[in-house]
């Protein structure tokens, strides 16, 4: 044996070593969350990692029990997800389209708009929202957090959209153009099914954002029936943090599950989706 | 023929839509015309009160009248709610006059072409043409009404805010009205002892952080991804699909659970460095420890997508070019330094800036985690933990200082703005935007 492979040998030993530990790491919240949904009791402290006999009673719970209206916010959020995914997928559409095949004008004023506004702390914001909403007599409504969030799809998306749509060759629109294409009629039938990949990216994460965000909507939504999902799992943390650990547990099990499963098929469009617009070497 | 573009102007900035009529475009024109009337019916009533309102900010105080020896609430003005209308209002009006200005230029510009001697457009044509050649601009409108109410009117208003003394406890509508007070908000955070210590404080302690975590991730997703990409390691489609877990769970779900984990009575971590014979640790109720704990945190919520990114890059660096080395006689180490860490550092810099930028306004990894606790005796109203975003949400919804929270949120706009604009006109999607087509 030579020196060269032991060295190799020992290098290879102590990667697999961290890689070991490291995927512990990534993988324990999760595992503890999980058992601990399926865990008896109500409290956060437990003496071993996998509990000793296993229950189903807080998914049950966040089904049936009249108090923590889970099934209502879970419906609430998905409606507000699906109309706002569609209304932003659309104007982000329309916006990405106008400034990757267009020059006119205000073009570069316009991108350099989008991403300067993109920077102001959103709830910075909030309060003007807020009182505007109340102008519209919008308050506490569904439809005020589907607007907030496709009027903000654009902000964010525009972009990245862009950078995908500047890899479709200009020659296809040239094409249908002599084929007599109105430029609606080239969105329609050349630009739309090329940007396939682009648009379920969009739609997937604009579809993830209602789940997740709870700083508008707690400002929005008054009251409990009214709430999304976000909204209910951090008053169930926030407000007794100790006492109903394990259904919390459940609930972020429930909401886990369906986005990670999306994730994995998002994974190669989000890698994209990151480097757009990065300069590649 | 010089005069129907003379007449067709005058008659345009008269009165929207007679222009139009006087080229004979009478579709056009009567449209203009419905569009003018209804914005005057519009402007006469709220225009003058629009001014008055964001000059004065309201002039009557709620007070107490004595109504045959019975006191009685009068209403006074609510300063926010005027500013508001009157904002709107006024957005409306540029509005308006834009169109007025498009109207003028064409009807001169139907004018002149009848001068030439050629026949205006009919009511198909035009919208024949815009939909040729204004296309841009006909799909951009739908959102930019969307942006306008949405962004950039609360972005204004609370601009205007931060020029106010609107904030608790003396100057609360409806009680009390609100007044402009030029740059003293920005003066008080600045220089008066007991705001400046907070926002000094908190401001070193953002960047602290935004520098930290931005590269404790970035070089811990760098040294993941060539752990995995190594040559000799076997299963590296296993081991990227476990390292990848913390990005899927979504990450309010995952910084709520890390919360549960750190606690210190009842969590989980304590527990176990308890059972090893370990002191348990203050995680998240001393302030260092605090600190700690949420750039830890971070981590784990971040390294995974600078290790995804990574990856991808280290799949493209050419493999010659680490054969070339290996011949050279070159160490592992040495191709690390010359090879590996300039051809990452290179394609990754935006993506870099960008996460830094991000980081500066992480609301969520502070906010769900500690809360910006521990509390910190010597802040105003801001904990340990707190960034400038965090102080910002806990001065408007929690104190209602919200001239002071439009102060700090435009300091944080300006760092994150240029910051942001200096990063993206330097990538190519904005230079060389035209080399691929």
């Amino acid at each position: 044996m030579s020196g060269v492979k032991i060295r190799r040998r020992i290098r290879l030993g102590l990667s697999y070593l961290m890689l070991l530990i490291l995927s512990v790491a990534a993988l324990y919240p999760a595992i503890w969350i999980l058992l601990s949904s399926l865990r008896p009791g109500k409290s956060l402290y437990s003496k071993t990692l996998i509990p000793e006999t296993f229950t189903l009673e807080h998914y049950r719970a966040l089904f049936y029990d009249p108090t923590l209206l889970f099934p209502t916010w879970w419906l609430n959020t998905l409606k507000i997800a699906l109309f706002s995914m569609v209304l932003g997928v659309f104007l982000t559409l329309l916006t990405s389209y106008a400034v990757s095949r267009f020059r006119f004008k205000a073009r570069k004023t316009t991108m350099s708009g989008l991403l300067v506004l993109g920077m102001f702390p959103g709830f910075m914001s909030m309060i003007a929202i807020y009182l505007l909403l109340k102008e519209f007599d919008l308050l506490d409504t569904h439809m005020a957090l589907i607007i907030v969030y496709a009027a903000g799809a654009p902000l964010g998306g525009t972009l990245i959209a862009k950078g995908f749509l500047d890899t479709i060759p200009r020659s296809l629109d040239e094409a249908a153009r002599i084929d007599g294409a109105s430029n609606f009629g080239i969105f329609w039938k050349v630009i739309l099914p090329l940007s396939r990949p682009m648009i379920t990216y969009m739609a997937l994460t604009q579809f993830v954002g209602p789940w997740v965000d709870f700083i508008f909507a707690r400002l929005i939504l008054r009251t409990k029936e009214k709430w999304t999902v976000a909204v209910g799992m951090w008053d169930m943390v926030n407000s007794n943090q100790n006492s109903n650990f394990t259904t919390f547990a459940a609930g972020a099990v429930l909401i886990s599950i369906p986005i990670m499963i999306l994730f994995t098929f998002l994974q190669k469009l989000l890698v994209e989706g990151l480097t757009a617009g990065a300069s590649k070497g | 023929m010089q005069r129907h573009h003379t007449r067709a102007t005058i008659l345009s900035t008269l009165f929207m839509g007679l222009g139009q009529i006087y080229n004979r475009q009478f579709i056009k024109g009567i449209i203009f015309i419905i569009v003018e009337a209804l914005s005057l019916t519009y402007f006469i009533q709220n225009l003058g009160r629009a001014f008055w309102g964001i000059v004065t900010l309201g002039t009557a105080t709620q007070h107490f009248e004595k109504v045959n020896g019975i006191a009685k609430l009068v209403k006074g003005d609510h300063s926010i709610f005027i500013l508001i209308q009157s904002l709107i209002t006024l957005i409306f009006f540029v509005l308006f006059l834009i169109a007025w200005y498009m109207n003028i230029r064409d009807a001169r510009k139907t004018g002149a072409a009848r001068d030439a001697g050629h026949t205006p457009a009919t009511f198909k044509q035009s919208i024949r043409y815009i939909l040729d050649y204004k296309f841009a601009q006909t799909f951009l409108i739908l959102p930019s009404i969307g942006i306008l109410l949405f962004t950039v009117m609360p972005i204004i208003f609370m601009v205007l805010l931060a020029f106010t003394n609107y904030s608790a406890p003396n100057h609360m509508p409806p009680a009390k009205l609100v007044d402009w007070v030029g740059f003293e908000t920005f003066r008080n955070l600045l220089v008066l002892k007991s705001w400046s210590q907070t926002f000094y404080g908190v401001l070193t302690w953002t960047i602290i952080w935004a520098v930290l975590s931005t590269v404790t991730t970035y070089f811990g997703g760098m040294l993941v991804a060539m752990l995995v990409s190594q040559q000799g390691i076997r299963f590296k489609g296993v081991w990227r699909a476990i390292l990848i877990i913390p990005y899927a769970i979504p990450q309010m779900i995952s910084l709520l659970l890390m919360r549960n984990l750190f606690n210190g009575q009842f969590g989980p971590i304590n527990q176990y460095l308890k059972f090893f014979g370990l002191g348990g640790l203050p995680w998240l109720t001393d302030p260092f420890w605090a600190k700690v704990t949420v750039i830890v945190v971070n981590m784990w919520v971040g390294i995974p997508v600078s290790m995804l990114l990574i990856m991808g890059v280290l799949t493209t660096i050419p493999r010659d070019m680490y054969e070339a080395a290996e011949v050279d006689g070159a160490t592992n180490y040495q191709k690390f330094r010359i090879i590996t860490l300039p051809m990452v550092l290179f394609s990754t810099a935006p993506t870099l800036i960008a996460q830094f930028a991000g980081n500066i306004n992480n609301f969520n990894a502070i906010f769900l985690l500690t809360g910006g606790n521990p509390p910190n005796g010597d802040y105003q109203y801001a904990g340990s933990t707190d960034l400038l975003v965090t102080w910002l949400y806990k001065l408007t919804l929690d104190q209602n200082k919200y001239n002071m929270a439009s102060a700090v949120g435009i300091i944080i706009f300006l760092i994150v703005a240029s910051f942001s604009i200096y990063n993206y006109r330097r990538t190519k999607s904005f230079q060389e935007e035209d080399m691929i087509q």
